[in-house]
């Protein structure tokens, strides 16, 4: 595990291993006790990752860093039953301009590609990126491509994208660094709504393929 | 009431920032430049971090609706009201009809940013604890966007004292290397990612701020950051500061806006207590690097705070 301060704003704990179920739980688990601590304003998973924002910065990181290893060492996951959405997907085409280039990493063929991405049932293992916006585990290892080396500077809300071993939805326009592979539809945050996002960790996202567009 | 009557756009509603909201994927948004934000809330006698509106591109201008009192912080932009020249850093009194222009800000003082505050704070609703405007998520602020002309904005109360200044934080707490603005750095888990002399490179060189630079984040040009090996990293939460290297080797500077989470390498911070020094860095004007540690960050801190207790405690004498 590798604890790091983010400024004198929050610390960030990654949790040792690549990102599994079973490691997530154990995160969610961690956020929900780091939450009660009064240093603490908020405790925000990430893909096997947990930052935490403080209030006031502590005048001594150590004993903060220490508390959080015993924490981990004694956590136990928290399992979370939530809802499946299905989201159909248009593949390729111009909302999917970066389609080609996950072909040509991964050496798959469009089908393939189409395939494997619609194939699971992804959770959601963090919210994060801007409002709404949900991270997703279980992607193929195969179709693993790397972010854009310029991020791109405007996609539209609804793109889905692949981002080294992660994929997801963006819930609006945006810059992103990662690979527009298709689009959707669907409204994942409404500010005016309690709580103002449509998924939280635990829930999952399925996604069946509407159209390719070669 | 004041209603804009000239804007160059990306001039928005912006308070101390949202926060609380990070697990929907909601960043904090707030002034760029939080010191002059503070400053000209204090300078009204309003609570510190009420919505104020940041200014970043010239000229701008309101007509005041009714009388209205105001305070001016941030870059020095010769603002004029009804055509008579009005000192900044100060608070002044608008009356119905007078028209109030800021023009370009003023060379020397290395700013980019002006702040526009009304007497009780400007009065737009509050979104999940916040009168920031969100531009990602389209809320907050005035209609979730950046303001147009036309647009009519209402001051939470209507009168207080005026007549009265500050001396800008930048003058009070200077720091410069080489003659360049400077901000502080603590480094990030991947500093060890990178080979030693691009390292050195970072912290000895200036870095130019590019025209691809907004409330987002800041997009440097410098002698590029070279990975020792290729990173590729899972999504962790980050935060307005942390400086983030594409595989390209220029660094990005996550603002205000930034998204709260991130994937791309971090090289390090810029502490927070210095984020308002970058916040008004202008486009195309260089920036110096200065490496430090926790306790100075936590130091940094308590300096901004002394100023602004320090002015709070100048601006209620002068309102006894």
């Amino acid at each position: 595990m590798r604890i790091s301060p983010l400024g004198t704003t929050a610390l960030l704990f990654e949790a040792p291993g690549p990102a599994a179920l079973a490691s997530q739980e154990r995160i969610w688990a961690l956020a929900t006790e780091a939450e009660t601590w009064p240093e603490i304003r908020e405790a925000v998973p990430g893909m096997n990752s947990l930052m935490l924002s403080f209030v006031h910065p502590p005048r001594q990181l150590a004993p903060m860093e220490a508390r959080l290893r015993d924490a981990w060492g004694n956590g136990q996951p928290l399992q979370q039953q939530g809802r499946v959405i299905d989201l159909p997907v248009v593949y390729g085409g111009e909302s999917g301009p970066h389609l080609a280039d996950v072909v040509a990493h991964t050496r798959l063929s469009v089908d393939e590609v189409v395939e494997l991405h619609a194939a699971p049932v992804y959770p959601v293992y963090a919210l994060g990126s801007h409002p709404g916006y949900c991270y997703l585990g279980g992607m193929d290892p195969r179709l693993t491509t790397p972010r854009r080396r310029v991020p791109v500077m405007r996609i539209p809300g609804g793109a889905v994208s692949i981002g080294g071993s992660q994929t997801g939805v963006s819930a609006s326009d945006g810059p992103s660094g990662w690979n527009t592979i298709g689009s959707t539809s669907m409204c994942f945050f409404d500010p005016a709504r309690s709580p103002p996002a449509l998924l939280q960790p635990g829930d999952a996202i399925r996604f069946h393929v509407e159209r390719v567009i070669r | 009431m004041i209603e804009i009557t000239t804007t160059g756009g990306l001039a928005t509603v912006q308070d101390g920032g949202r926060r609380g909201s990070l697990r929907y994927g909601v960043g904090t948004a707030g002034a760029m430049d939080t010191m002059a934000l503070a400053a000209a809330n204090l300078l009204l006698g309003n609570e510190e971090n009420a919505a104020a509106i940041e200014i970043p591109i010239f000229p701008f201008a309101v007509r005041f609706t009714e009388a209205c009192c105001f305070a001016l912080t941030g870059a020095d932009c010769a603002a004029k009201l009804d055509g008579r020249p009005l000192l900044p850093w100060w608070t002044h009194r608008g009356l119905a009809g007078q028209e109030l222009v800021l023009g370009l800000p003023q060379r020397a003082s290395r700013s980019s940013r002006a702040y526009l505050a009304l007497a009780g704070g400007l009065d737009v609703p509050e979104v999940l604890g916040s009168r920031s405007t969100q531009l990602r998520g389209a809320f907050g602020g005035h209609e979730g966007r950046a303001l147009r002309a036309g647009d009519m904005l209402r001051a939470g109360s209507p009168d207080c004292p005026v007549g009265f200044g500050l001396t800008p934080p930048a003058l009070d707490l200077p720091l410069l290397v080489d003659d360049l603005p400077a901000v502080r750095v603590l480094p990030a888990a991947e500093y060890g990612c990178f080979t030693e002399a691009s390292r050195d490179a970072f912290w000895a060189n200036p870095w130019k701020i590019t025209a691809q630079s907004d409330r987002y984040g800041y997009r440097l040009a410098g002698e590029k950051l070279v990975f020792t090996e290729p990173v590729e990293m899972l999504s962790h939460g980050i935060v307005p500061g942390v400086l983030q290297v594409p595989p390209g080797g220029q660094p990005i500077v996550q603002m205000s806006d930034a998204q709260p989470s991130g994937g791309y390498p971090k090289f390090g911070t810029v502490i927070e207590a210095d984020l308002w020094r970058l916040g008004q860095a202008p486009i195309g004007s260089f920036i110096r690097f200065l490496k430090t540690d926790w306790d100075q960050a936590v130091a940094a801190l308590d300096a901004n705070r002394a100023w602004l207790d320090e002015a709070k405690r100048l601006l209620d004498l002068r309102r006894m």
